[in-house]
């Protein structure tokens, strides 16, 4: 834990990845206040994702993946509910059980003999061809972190590739009442 | 639209319905608009600073000496720059404040216009919240949002930063009460707030053997009340008490449970308690460094209550048995309905012993020092100022070194809100501006720059602002020529190699009053200083007293950086081992 100029003296507990959950008001420079705190105070951001997600209510839902020991991660979410226009934290891990997943986008450089592995591939991982003005091949897939990170893996073990990707985005998986 | 306004009436409107009374600031092309409204209206005063660094500290030393909300009115670029250092020290040290900056007009943002500078990009993480007004109609909202804020839950600075077309624009006033906020950027307690931990924390209380209270500024903030209500509560519990630098006055010192301060340059008695009691109850205080010197031999074997109204503060440093997240004032009240309803009583044979163990403590008389001779001891210094001053109202701001720690030692504190001090941030020139602002706030009352030749210089531009309004406050210069705090590190850890720590061409002090129309007394040996005091009370004018003080005296006793609470230097003589030295010298 603790980030006191005098070593901690306490059993630190293992490092873990956390994703959290921020809902705040969409005003400007809120993301600002959110990632200044996380560079400020030292602590790590793996990836982060926003966007407004209500629009009558000027909500954004920012997704924040990072890692550190439970201690951290419960110092992280005070210091962002310290954050005025910060509504809630979630931390998901805590929560139970969660589904996640994220978007990346494959720029495939492909000839006529790799063609013929990179469709399989991209078969097998059920990644979309798709269409663009130019016809060139461009991937999306679309899942859990692990399942992105294999197939980028694979594919690079095949040809040269182009990747952006989203980051995960999660959600509460737990049971709930409409009425709530 | 009969009932519109500009923008820079919308700010005074807003400022006179918030219950302003003074505002400290320095005006700039970006403000021009809020100061030509300012000149057309008498309800609101100015208090004109000389930079704007000296406008926050002032603001600062009203807002804790009075309990209200200080305001700054600054304008963009270098105006909004030089509050940088006030606003984080008011967020360190919790003081409530709105900073109003102007900024270029909004077509020019973005194109490095002249003045401009990123105010609240740069302010983010040095304020409780921020604001970029780009619609005069919402001035008004954000205003009120702004003051709420501000005193809300843990206090602090918020900046409100206005475009100057939007300050020229029409617009609608929105009163206060007609202003929402939503209450997630609000802090609110649970209503019946754990009801359960306040139950458990009382039957760890009555059931200690060695307790002992640790109490902070958090006391303060949360109003008189809440200081006679801790009060009543330690006295009730009959328990040793300890106060960090900024919770002095919470208890007289002179009250008979009161062991004075804890921390680095603490009471020996309070730290030792700190390390052998079993049960420890922190109301308002955050385990800061300076306090808890080495984390794993802190308070080893004791059960803590930790009382605090930000969340983030429990478990940051030291991990805790009780946390309870709520106001000072409501809390400590609930806990002595408890202790009443169920007939607490803590056993009075350990506690007794207990007592025992800490009067031999204080056999030590940790804050000895040798006072021979007719050079001025700068602890007898304080002494004095303290004797010839304890019958009058007083407060006493300070700088920041060795004087303060002097200060906070040797005056002896009866109430709340008068010791205003730079703590966390530990800002040299917070002290004299601060007076200023406390003087404003107190007409009537003995206001007292403890202060170090070297801190004094950093606002002394503020010279000019004191004589000009008027405000008799006194300068008590504990001159040693030296930074002394930064002395005294470099003699205990760096071999006595004084790297820029001394201070050559000192202006002579006296005459740098004179030159601004104010008086200037100087003591060189122990025959002047009581003399020199009673001049310095009785004029009515702003005074700089010069006290020439033992030059290479030392602030003890002291916890070097890296110690525990029980490993405490007393003097000089007694040497930290060398490898917890070695350790200590990359700390703080």
């Amino acid at each position: 834990m603790n980030k006191s100029v005098y070593a901690s003296p306490d059993q630190v507990s293992e490092i873990k990845r956390h994703i959290l959950t921020v809902l705040v008001d969409n005003e400007p420079g809120v993301l600002a206040r959110v990632i200044g705190m996380f560079s400020g105070r030292g602590y790590n951001i793996d990836s982060l994702n926003v966007a407004e997600v209500s629009n009558d209510e000027n909500i954004s839902r920012i997704t924040i993946v990072t890692h550190g020991t439970s201690e951290v991660v419960s110092q992280i979410e005070k210091q962002l509910l310290r954050i005025v226009p910060v509504h809630s934290v979630t931390n998901l891990d805590q929560e139970g059980s969660s589904v996640e997943a994220e978007v990346a986008l494959v720029y495939i450089y492909i000839s006529e003999t790799n063609k013929k592995k990179v469709y399989q591939l991209c078969d097998l991982y059920r990644a979309r061809k798709i269409e663009n003005e130019n016809n060139t091949t461009i991937f999306e897939i679309a899942g859990a972190s692990e399942r992105v990170n294999r197939f980028i893996k694979e594919i690079n073990e095949i040809t040269k590739v182009e990747i952006v990707r989203s980051g995960p985005v999660a959600i509460s998986s737990i049971q709930k009442n409409e009425e709530e | 639209m009969n009932n519109e306004i500009t923008g820079a009436e919308i700010v005074l409107k807003s400022l006179a319905e918030q219950g302003v009374e003074v505002v400290f600031g320095y005006p700039g092309g970006a403000v021009l608009p809020i100061y030509d409204t300012l000149f057309k209206q008498n309800s609101i005063k100015h208090v004109l600073v000389r930079q704007e660094g000296g406008a926050i500290h002032a603001a600062e030393g009203y807002a804790r000496s009075t309990g209200k909300t200080g305001v700054v009115l600054v304008t963009s670029g270098p105006g909004a720059t030089n509050v940088v250092t006030g606003l984080t020290d008011a967020m360190m040290d919790s003081v409530p404040i709105v900073c109003i900056t102007g900024q270029v007009p909004q077509h020019l943002i973005g194109s490095d216009a002249f003045q401009e500078c990123d105010t609240t990009g740069i302010t983010r993480p040095c304020t409780k919240h921020n604001y970029l007004v780009k619609d005069v109609n919402k001035l008004s909202s954000v205003f009120h949002e702004a003051f709420t804020i501000a005193q809300n839950g843990r206090p602090g600075p918020v900046l409100i930063d206005i475009p100057k077309d939007v300050q020229f624009a029409s617009g609608t006033y929105e009163e206060k009460n007609k202003i929402i906020i939503p209450s997630h950027r609000l802090f609110e307690p649970s209503p019946d707030f754990e009801k359960n931990k306040i139950e458990e924390a009382v039957e760890l209380i009555s059931k200690a053997k060695k307790p002992i209270f640790y109490i902070g500024g958090g006391c303060i903030n949360s109003g008189p009340k809440a200081s006679k209500l801790v009060r009543e509560f330690i006295n009730m519990v009959g328990s040793p008490v300890t106060m960090t630098l900024m919770g002095l006055g919470v208890v007289g010192s002179s009250d008979k449970n009161s062991l004075g301060m804890l921390g680095m340059h603490g009471m020996y008695e309070a730290n030792m308690a700190m390390h052998e009691c079993d049960v420890m109850i922190n109301i308002g205080a955050r385990f800061d460094d300076r306090v808890t010197g080495r984390l794993d031999a802190f308070s080893p074997n004791s059960k803590k209550i930790h009382i605090d109204i930000d969340e983030s503060n429990i478990n940051k440093t030291i991990n805790v048995d009780v946390p309870i997240i709520g106001d000072v004032k409501q809390v400590v009240e609930k806990m002595i309905s408890v202790w009443k309803d169920k007939k607490c009583k803590i056993d009075t044979d350990s506690l007794k012993l207990w007592w025992d163990k800490i009067n031999k403590w204080k056999e030590v008389d940790c804050l000895n020092y040798n006072n021979e001779g007719k050079q001025i001891k700068p602890q007898y210094a304080v002494q004095r100022l303290y004797e010839l001053t304890k019958n009058t109202k007083t407060f006493i701001t300070t700088e920041v070194g060795q004087h303060q720690m002097w200060a906070a030692q040797f005056y002896k504190f009866e109430e709340p809100n008068r010791w205003l001090t730079s703590g966390g941030l530990g800002t040299m020139g917070y002290g004299f501006p601060a007076a200023i602002g406390a003087q404003v706030g107190h007409p009537d009352a003995l206001v007292v720059d403890i202060a170090g030749d070297a801190s004094i210089l950093m606002n002394i531009q503020e010279m000019s602002t004191a004589v000009q309004y008027r405000l008799p406050v006194k300068i008590f210069i504990l001159n040693n020529e030296y930074m002394g705090m930064v002395r005294q590190w470099q003699e205990l850890l760096h071999g006595g190699r004084y790297s820029e720590s001394y201070t050559d061409s000192l202006p002579d002090f006296v005459k740098l009053a004179e030159s601004y129309k104010a008086v200037g007394l100087r003591a060189k040996t122990t025959d002047d200083l009581d003399n020199v005091i009673n001049q310095m009370i009785e004029t009515k004018n702003t005074v700089i007293a010069d006290i020439w003080v033992t030059k290479e005296e030392n602030c003890f006793p002291m916890i070097q950086s890296g110690s525990a609470h029980n490993e405490m230097m007393l003097s000089k003589d007694q040497k930290q081992d060398k490898k917890s030295a070695e350790k200590g010298k990359i700390l703080v």
